[in-house]
């Protein structure tokens, strides 16, 4: 099992931009708790969903034979809460790249408004020739089976 | 062509923006590691920022040499050899390496790389003055 702070990448373009979606759920735990009576998404998770959605946007410049991990969050900005009910938009752009990392410049929005928007870098750590990176293998492929252009045969982004 | 001085603020202003320090901390001899806090991905930062400021394009292994340490020909016993300071100084001729070379420990290595010896890079990148 891994966690997922995406449910689905819905719009990729090949090392340039990348846009997923998040449904937040009552249904989900750790809302209970924070707080109780208030529900509001932990910023420390929309963190985690956006390092995702610009780590898969990363992962993409090799067809995700290359390990991504995040290394640094350089900026990390909340305008307004979310709340369960709420759907967010996560929207990346990889502003950077070189020979061993990227950055990725990311918002999310719910409803078209801003909500919160992070710079993050990335550290490319070179997986096995020819195979999907492990950080990629399993369920975070799955995120992507359903995106537009995703070429199930090779596992990536035909442009 | 820029001068020094320039290129130096805007080499101030790259290092305060990747490393979260006040500007009155990035002096010409300040190191990138001991005293400005530095880290392994904040040099791919540094280099990303710096390409954007000056519109060039920086070789990997251009301003922050690989290898080195890691070859028995230029590091023996926690030391670099008289082969690998002459690699060192071949590779970074921008670099002020006379105090290191007092005592050239790998652990002193991250006294060479100093917001200087960027400085001094950018300079022959640029052309500067």
């Amino acid at each position: 099992m891994r966690w997922f702070w995406i449910d689905r990448v819905t719009y990729l373009e090949k090392g340039k931009k990348s846009r997923a979606i998040k449904n937040v759920s009552l249904a989900e735990e750790h809302l209970h708790d924070h707080f109780p009576g208030w529900p509001v998404m932990p910023q420390a998770l929309m963190i985690e969903g956006m390092a995702q959605t610009g780590g898969i946007l990363a992962g993409s410049v090799s067809n995700f034979t290359e390990n991504i991990v995040l290394a640094k969050v350089s900026k990390a900005s909340f305008h307004r809460h979310v709340h369960p009910g709420d759907q967010m938009v996560f929207e990346s752009e990889l502003v950077d790249s070189g020979p061993n990392g990227y950055r990725a410049e990311t918002r999310i929005t719910v409803d078209g408004v801003l909500t919160a928007e992070s710079s993050m870098m990335f550290a490319a750590v070179p997986g096995i020739s020819g195979e999907t990176a492990f950080v990629f293998k399993d369920n975070l492929m799955a995120l992507l089976r359903e995106c537009p252009g995703f070429d199930r045969s090779t596992n990536g982004f035909s442009q | 062509m820029p001068t020094k001085e320039a290129i130096f603020e805007t080499v101030k202003l790259c290092l305060v923006e990747a490393l979260s320090v006040d500007d009155d901390e990035v002096t010409l001899e300040a190191s990138l590691t001991r005293d400005l806090g530095a880290e392994s991905i904040d040099f791919l930062d540094i280099i990303f920022r710096l390409e954007k400021a000056f519109a060039i394009k920086i070789p990997r292994g251009d301003l922050f040499p690989e290898g080195l340490q890691t070859n028995p020909q230029f590091v023996q016993a926690g030391k670099l050899t008289p082969a690998g300071l002459a690699e060192l100084k071949k590779r970074l001729p921008y670099a002020d390496t006379t105090k290191f070379e007092k005592n050239p420990s790998v652990s002193n290595l991250g006294d060479i790389f100093t917001v200087g010896m960027i400085v001094g890079y950018i300079e022959t990148r640029v052309g500067g003055k």
